[in-house]
């Protein structure tokens, strides 16, 4: 496990960074975190760090504990043991409502749309935290909930124009194709204003083109929004053109962390992708 | 990801669906607001108070679709929350002589409060558990309001009786017209109120939680707080409902707020629609007349008319009143040339 050596991380492609200054602390810091369900060990001391405006890339074959460890990030599992650092700050004390909060945000593996609602009001719930209202003056109108909504119809129309959501904005999300579902989820997921995004295999579900469209709208929105991104995804073409690291995982362990380049050639990476009977 | 050609700057404005369906609606609804305001002057008396008791369960009906269509939680206990707001009313009137339009922030708070208190631990039941669990607080109530401990307030089984007010400032009317008109003034605060609360931030995350729980989580929603607070708040309406109730009818009685009170709200809130807040009254209606009608086919067997006028209306609509007003709506929508935004 090569695990020490590669604390220290070199920047890829720095010159995207927002701010030089802030490239120092990690954005994101995975410290030796384990998960056990029962006596399975689900993921077994994982750590690395994700540095802001970057890709990184989360693979691994089936059960390799991709999704265990996504559900750490989202705070749906808590880590037997590990801890989680979000701006050097730990998340595990956090309910899964308030990552929100802090500039997390996340889109759904199979889609989670909010079926009966609006595309655009869809995109309004994913400003939820950007605004701070109550039932009471919700059902009266008072004038700050109405301040505070015109701010929000703000965000929700830069949005849609953003994912070009235009045309099917005011229609319910129940009855829209799959690709525009995923976009109107990713654009709700922005609506949060997230620092980091945790994107759980977005790639599921599409064709060959809607596939480079979204690596595309994925540097993109590293790019022009200052969004850092956690994909995690099986698609191998997808993360390795659009991630800046990668980071392999195989039964609960790091069995690989690099440039994609890097890791495609690293043989243990290649063996657990191929098995080990290769010739 | 679908690629199409869509550049904001030079495209159409899209096309306000939602705006021409609410503006059409809005029309009909002032249209059924001035009829409602103009009945009392043609009806006879027992008429008029049919009619405020259909606002009246139209009232409980609308606190009732907050937490089922809105928030996706069920409750077959309503009948409850109507009770301890009739009794909130009643008690404040006869035994502290509180005037009765103060009783109805009373029975509003009271209920919020004992709504939001029975939504904390109903968090861990979905669907028909908790559909169950509220059935048991609905059977529950007309024994509580029994007991010889609260004898002295509840008056026991006998009940209190409630003195009708008249009409305040010399108004030239009955107390019946005056009483359906102040019902009236309610109704439609509320619905203003219940409205504005699904149109806003709160009512969005409440809608949230109902299509999707754990993506509204993932969106910052407190999914706990609100579903105790949409609890509460439809408690609250339905306990002003009551409080209407109690004083329109001047008497509450444990037996008259048994688990087919509940029950009538139900079919109340299926009938009229659930999810669309205008429904309310269609239900109220539903609760007040299809009886009577009932009665008026065959006496001996009203029972069974109403059953099959509700099998029958529940076929021919299926989603409520509310789903065949959406039909109606889409397809005029469509033969109506769009509307250029705002």
């Amino acid at each position: 496990m090569p695990r020490g050596k590669l604390q220290t991380i070199p920047l890829v492609g720095g010159e995207r960074l927002p701010q030089q200054e802030s490239a120092s602390l990690p954005l994101l810091t995975i410290r030796d975190v384990s998960v056990a369900f029962g006596g399975i060990r689900a993921l077994d001391g994982i750590s690395f760090d994700l540095h802001r405006g970057q890709v990184l890339g989360l693979i691994g074959p089936n059960g390799a504990g991709k999704t265990t460890l996504f559900n750490c990030l989202s705070r749906l599992y808590t880590p037997t043991s590990g801890d989680i650092l979000f701006e050097g700050k730990s998340i595990l004390g956090r309910a899964a409502s308030r990552m929100a909060e802090i500039g997390i945000g996340r889109t759904f593996q199979n889609l989670a749309s909010f079926s009966r609602l609006s595309v655009r009001d869809n995109i309004r719930v994913g400003a939820h935290c950007r605004s701070r209202t109550d039932m009471l003056s919700d059902g009266l109108r008072l004038p700050w909930m109405r301040r505070a909504e015109r701010r929000i119809d703000g965000i929700v129309d830069e949005l849609i124009a953003y994912l070009e959501l235009r045309s099917v904005a005011d229609l319910p999300m129940a009855g829209l194709p799959f690709g525009t579902l995923k976009r109107a989820e990713m654009a709700r997921a922005l609506a949060i204003h997230p620092k980091l995004l945790l994107l759980d295999e977005p790639a599921g579900g599409l064709n060959h083109d809607e596939i480079g469209e979204l690596g595309r709208l994925i540097r993109r929105i590293r790019d022009e929004r200052a969004v850092t991104v956690l994909l995690v995804e099986h698609h191998m073409n997808l993360v390795m053109s659009v991630s800046d690291r990668v980071v392999v995982l195989n039964f609960g362990r790091k069995i690989s962390e690099g440039d994609p380049a890097g890791v495609q050639a690293n043989p243990e990476v290649i063996r657990a992708y191929l098995g080990s009977g290769r010739a | 990801m679908d690629a199409r050609d869509e550049n904001p700057a030079i495209s159409e404005p899209p096309a306000d669906r939602a705006g021409i369906r609410f503006g059409a609606l809005g029309w009909t609804g002032l249209a059924v607001v001035v009829v409602l305001a103009a009945l009392p002057l043609f009806l006879a008396n027992f008429t008029i108070f049919q009619l405020t008791m259909m606002l009246i369960y139209a009232i409980a009906i609308l606190g009732l679709n907050l937490l089922t269509g809105i928030n996706g939680q069920f409750s077959l206990g309503h009948g409850a929350f109507y009770a301890i707001g009739a009794y909130t009313a009643a008690i404040l009137m006869e035994n502290f002589g509180l005037a009765y339009g103060w009783t109805l922030p009373a029975a509003g708070l009271i209920c919020f409060v004992s709504g939001f208190l029975f939504g904390l631990p109903a968090l861990r039941l979905e669907g028909i558990y908790l559909a169950l669990a509220t059935f048991g607080l609905a059977v529950a109530m007309p024994q509580f309001l029994k007991l010889s401990v609260l004898e002295p307030w509840t008056g026991g089984v006998q009940g209190i009786v409630i003195t009708k007010p008249d009409a305040p400032f010399g108004l030239p009317l009955s107390q019946d017209q005056w009483l359906y008109y102040f019902t009236l003034v309610v109704a439609l605060l509320l619905y203003w109120f219940a409205a504005n609360l699904v149109a806003s931030r709160s009512g969005r995350a409440l809608m949230a939680i109902r299509d999707n729980p754990l993506a509204a989580r993932a969106m910052g929603v407190n999914n706990a707080l609100y579903k105790s607070l949409a609890f509460g708040i439809s408690a609250a309406f339905t306990g002003i409902a009551g409080a209407l109730g109690a004083i329109v009818v001047q008497f509450v009685a444990p037996d008259s707020f048994t688990f087919a009170l509940s029950v009538a709200l139900f079919v109340g809130l299926v009938v009229g629609g659930v999810g669309w807040l205008p429904g309310a009254l269609v239900g109220g209606a539903f609760i007040v007349f299809i009886p009577n009608v009932a009665e008026l086919f065959n006496k001996a067997l009203a029972g069974a008319v109403y059953g099959v006028i509700l099998i029958l209306l529940i076929y021919l609509m299926p989603t409520g009143a509310g789903g065949l007003v959406r039909k109606v709506a889409d397809f005029v929508g469509r033969r109506m040339k769009p509307r250029p935004d705002r």
